[in-house]
């Protein structure tokens, strides 16, 4: 039933948009102020699209009943990562993994290696990973980095994955671990909930919205995305998913290199240091080695074969000059020995040289590292990925946002994904306004690396109901461009007397009035009480993060500038930069939109212009106003304050309270379900 | 999980007997690391007695490999059964590593 109204009322939204939208195209546009009509009907139908994929979503939206029972036996490794985050806080999350009643492993995953960090963890009677020697010099892949470490040093089918900050229920694992019985299940994702957030979420931290009806509804098109923590992965489809990369990212880079190589040789050949004879000799070695390589791929060989062929003949070559060089040193050295006077010993001599050939050919010190380009294209003839600390990477390492990747193709191979609705965790979001931006900062970065990296739409394996789940997500991030035209619309009309519009005839307010109306239902009835108000605001009021995400993650993809990758901050900053700083487009926004209000109630005093332009317009610049203002409080907000928050009866229901460190232990499970909780989200796909 | 080293000519052989699944993948990597260790370079895995592999077993077969090449040698693999067959054309692995049908023609041209 409920699923009915939610469809009858998706259906009609997206009718009334697209009904409001083609008039818009067609019969609206005042092509007099073209510059300002066509931005503002672009940023429209955006906005129109944002609505048919929410739709969408919902359309599906999944009623899961009561887990599946967690059969016994079965093997868990129990991963917190952890990079900077304050011990207490660590211990305190390692603890409640350890309580958890399903039989597993806890291991922290401490990237910042810390010592003090590793006998406290051992102490409580949890394990220490820390990355080892190979990661010395290679890229680290921040959190993916250490959870693929993690991959390669523990054995259980079955990984949970926690954020520091996120205190587990004893129940989580034996809520989630039945879902597997389906041989084909690859990942059980749960919500994310914070603990340290105030009744009015000032900087829009819980997403209700999106831990619930989108997720579900991406669940319904088997489309539930990975979000970091909280999720139960299956091992055997990590690692699938690391060899099947493994293979094509090998394939790809030795035929590039292959293909290149030769081209890269005649050019060293023609430089000048290639007119010693001994250089010579090796490049022509090298050349005929990349050739045969070539011929023995074409022939039907394997990445294998072809990579052993061109190395192993290139290694003999340089053995050779290597031994020449040490034959020719040996006997200046016995001249100079003779002339001096010295007793000679030949015998030694002839077999330490046989050590030194070896060792003076081996990769590191052979002479090709003379020839620079030459190297690099035979370090890239080979299988062992000697670019990164490990072959095989099962998470994704293509984005900042690991996870979204990483479940994208998960599905592309053709696992499923389940999202289980209930609360299993208790967090710590961000506590700052400072904090917050850089965590939005980087989920949006994220999101658009792996969109311009590898788009769902085009990523094949996918069916087209997962392709626009995950595009939907991306789309999403988008809003910072329409927020700056929605701002610029009154704007030009109170200021300059301009209206994008034709006219503001009936024909107008027919359209727009029902497709806001219908639309605004369809988001109260989907998130089932929780208020999406906070999460408007911030998808409008939040328009340079996104528009920076967007410039500078595609800066990183097409041109390899790096992103400026920050941690999110758990504890809060203290002192630092002034909010002013941080919102000051957002706070020059808001004093144009009050200046054009005054002007325009002038202009129509002096009947330069309309009034029902001028009314619309204040109204519109009035929203905006109220949109934008959601930042006052977030600026003022000084974290939060667990004794003014508390309410007497919820503090007595905890589960957690053994962790002092931990204002979130005092909120109890009953108030903690998204849907119900009088948080506020979002109808844009916060994560 | 038992492996035997054994020194043919011209090559060394690693026989793996049993399931090279999640649990004795890391002792395949033990073993291989030792054989190299030995100076052992030119190693061929012998899987005709592994009836079954999983994908943290080709993890360790990557592994290796990639050990063996870093000590100037190489690891090939040979007397592939169906299921391990089977899971190296699901993740296209054939295409990196060469399943050679006997031990003795793994080097053959080397």
């Amino acid at each position: 039933m409920t699923r009915l109204v939610l469809r009858v009322l998706a259906a009609l939204s997206v009718i009334a948009g697209l009904n409001y939208i083609v008039w818009r195209w067609t019969s609206s546009l005042n092509w007099g102020a073209w510059w300002i009509a066509v931005p503002l009907v672009i940023a429209e139908t955006y906005s129109i699209i944002d609505v048919i994929l929410f739709s969408l979503t919902i359309w599906r939206m999944s009623e899961r009943d009561k887990p599946p029972h967690a059969p016994s036996g079965l093997t868990v490794d129990v991963f917190i990562t952890t990079y900077n985050e304050d011990p207490e806080l660590v211990l305190a999350t390692a603890e409640a993994a350890l309580a958890m009643r399903y039989p597993h492993t806890t291991w922290v995953l401490d990237d910042g290696s810390r010592p003090e960090l590793r006998a406290a963890v051992e102490r409580i009677g949890a394990r220490y990973l820390s990355r080892g020697e190979e990661w010395v010099g290679k890229p680290r892949h921040a959190k993916a980095g250490n959870l693929n470490n993690a991959l390669q040093e523990t054995q259980g089918e079955f990984i949970l994955i926690l954020d520091a900050d996120q205190v587990p229920y004893p129940e989580l694992l034996d809520r989630t671990l039945g879902y597997f019985n389906d041989r084909r299940v690859a990942l059980v994702q749960t919500p994310q909930y914070f603990g340290n957030v105030p009744e009015n979420d000032p900087l829009g931290s819980q997403a209700p919205l999106f831990y619930g009806p989108i997720q579900q509804g991406k669940d319904g098109w088997n489309a539930a995305f990975f979000c970091g923590s909280n999720a139960i992965l299956r091992r055997e489809a990590l690692m699938q998913l690391g060899l099947t990369n493994y293979v094509s990212d090998t394939e790809r880079r030795v035929r590039r290199a292959l293909a290149v190589g030769s081209r890269v040789v005649r050019r060293a050949r023609r430089r000048p240091e290639a007119r010693d004879p001994r250089v010579a000799s090796l490049l022509e070695s090298v050349e005929r080695a990349i050739a045969e390589g070539t011929g023995r791929l074409k022939a039907g060989g394997s990445i294998g074969e072809a990579t052993y062929t061109v190395q192993s003949q290139v290694d003999s070559a340089v053995r050779e000059l290597v031994a020449g060089d040490l034959a020719r040193m040996t006997g200046d050295l016995a001249a100079i020995r003779t002339e001096l006077g010295v007793e000679d010993d030949p015998g030694e001599d002839l077999e330490g040289l046989d050590t030194a050939v070896d060792r003076l050919a081996a990769r590191d010190l052979s002479p090709l590292g003379a020839l620079e380009s030459v190297k690099a294209v035979l370090d890239a003839v080979s299988v062992e990925r000697l670019h990164e600390a490990q072959p095989v990477m099962p998470l994704s390492t293509i984005s900042v946002t690991e996870d979204m990747s990483t479940s994208m193709r998960l599905h592309a191979s053709g696992w499923r994904s389940v999202y289980h609705h209930e609360i299993l965790a208790v967090g710590l979001a961000p506590e700052d306004l400072p904090s917050m931006l850089t965590q939005r900062m980087r989920w949006a970065q994220g999101t658009v690396q792996v969109m311009l990296r590898e788009s769902p739409l085009t990523m094949r394996g996918l069916s087209w109901g997962q392709r626009l789940m995950y595009f939907n997500t991306m789309w999403s991030y988008l809003s910072g461009f329409a927020a700056v035209v929605y701002f610029a619309g009154p704007l030009a009309y109170l200021l300059f007397g301009i209206l994008p519009v034709t006219a503001l005839s009936p024909d107008f307010f027919a359209r727009f009035i029902p497709f806001m109306v219908l639309n605004q239902l369809m988001f109260a009835w989907a998130g089932r009480g929780a208020k999406t108000w906070r999460g408007q605001q911030y998808s409008l009021a939040l328009f340079p993060t996104w528009i920076r995400a967007c410039t500078t993650a595609a800066a990183n993809v097409w041109f390899g500038r790096p992103l400026g990758f920050a941690v999110t901050p758990k504890a809060r900053q203290e002192g630092g930069v002034s909010p002013l700083r941080l919102v000051w487009p957002q706070a020059l926004m808001a004093a144009l939109l009050v200046a054009a209000s005054i002007i325009g109630i002038i202009r129509w005093v002096i009947g330069a212009s309309q009034g029902l332009g001028t009314l619309v317009n204040i109204v519109w610049a009035v929203f905006d106003l109220v949109l934008l203002s959601v930042l006052v409080g977030a600026a003022k907000y000084r974290g939060y304050d667990a004794v003014a928050e508390a309410d007497p009866e919820a503090s007595s229901v905890t589960q957690n309270d053994a962790s002092p460190a931990r204002k979130s232990a005092s909120l109890g499970k009953q108030d903690a379900y998204p849907g119900e909780k009088n948080a506020v989200s979002h109808t844009k796909e916060e994560r | 999980m038992k492996f035997a080293v054994e020194e043919r000519d011209g090559y060394t052989e690693v026989a793996a007997e049993g399931r090279l699944n999640m649990v004795s993948a890391p002792m395949l990597r033990s073993a291989v690391a030792d054989a190299i260790g030995a100076g052992h370079r030119l190693l061929v895995l012998n899987l005709g007695g592994t009836d079954f592999m999983d994908s943290s077993g080709l993890g360790a077969l990557v592994g290796c490999l990639k050990a063996a090449r870093q000590a100037g040698g190489d690891l090939r693999i040979a007397n592939v059964g169906e299921q391990v067959q089977m899971v190296l054309k699901l993740t296209s692995m054939d295409r990196i590593l060469t399943p050679y049908s006997n031990p003795e023609d793994a080097f053959r041209d080397a």
